[in-house]
């Protein structure tokens, strides 16, 4: 075991208590990232729908799906996920490509707190739909341990 | 890296959409977490995951650290006819992962 001098363990317990700056992203940092994937277009919502449990025990693993819907003749390209309680609210991008067979994903995710789950699908005509899901963490996903 | 598990049909009918479903060991260090001398764990997360069968992309992520501990990722694919399907990842650290499976359309 290392033995720490006394100074240093009271400077580390003491920088330990304060949260570090940026545990949550920043208000309108998920609205600006959801308006740079649509570029500029017309957000809507429906096509796209978003899976997550409304009350979750534990933050370190919620089990996530989106959907789209695709109708004939539309092509779907992209999906984004943002989470605008986590630290950085970037989540994944998923990409679909022509082998794909159906705008269907399922990951597992981390929340820092409770939130709100953003997801975003692109077509390939541009249009953009949107989709969220407020959810409560009795749990957090640890941030420091 | 260790092998992941993979679950992939090998036999699939033509035009008919399957799921593929994988499991990959990593810590994922989001970069936030400090260790016991309170010092910040380097990030190290996979950050890119790709799917494609002989070199035409199916399904492809970049991921974040928001990303659970030992990162699961299921989608569908659709082929037209049989080949080989390819797993590829990599993580901060340089580290990257692949596997293959043969599929054959009928």
């Amino acid at each position: 075991m290392m033995v720490l001098p006394r100074r240093a363990f009271v400077l580390m317990a003491a920088a330990g208590v304060v949260l570090p700056a940026g545990v949550r992203a920043k208000p309108g940092e998920v609205e600006a990232l959801i308006r740079a994937v649509a570029g500029g277009g017309v957000v809507r919502a429906g096509r796209v729908r978003l899976a997550v449990p409304e009350l979750v025990e534990n933050g370190n693993a919620v089990g996530i799906s989106v959907g789209a819907e695709v109708p004939a003749g539309a092509v779907l390209t992209d999906i984004h996920v943002f989470a605008d309680g986590n630290p950085r609210p970037g989540v994944a991008h998923f990409r679909f490509g022509r082998l794909s067979g159906g705008g269907k994903v399922a990951t597992r995710i981390r929340l820092a707190t409770s939130q709100t789950v953003h997801a975003v699908a692109v077509f390939a005509d541009g249009s953009c739909w949107h989709d969220s899901v407020s959810v409560l963490v009795t749990l957090s996903a640890c941030l420091d341990d | 890296m260790v092998r992941p598990l993979l679950n992939v049909p090998r036999e699939v009918r033509a035009g008919v959409a399957f799921e593929v479903r994988i499991l990959i060991q990593h810590a994922m260090e989001t970069g936030f977490r400090r260790d016991a001398m309170g010092m910040v764990v380097a990030q190290d997360i996979i950050n890119r995951f790709e799917c494609a069968v002989d070199g035409e992309e199916v399904f492809s992520a970049t991921l974040h650290p928001a990303i659970s501990a030992n990162p699961y990722l299921a989608f569908s694919a659709r082929l037209g006819r049989s080949g080989t399907m390819v797993l590829r990842w990599v993580d901060d650290r340089g580290g990257e992962g692949r596997e293959e499976v043969s599929i054959s359309v009928s």
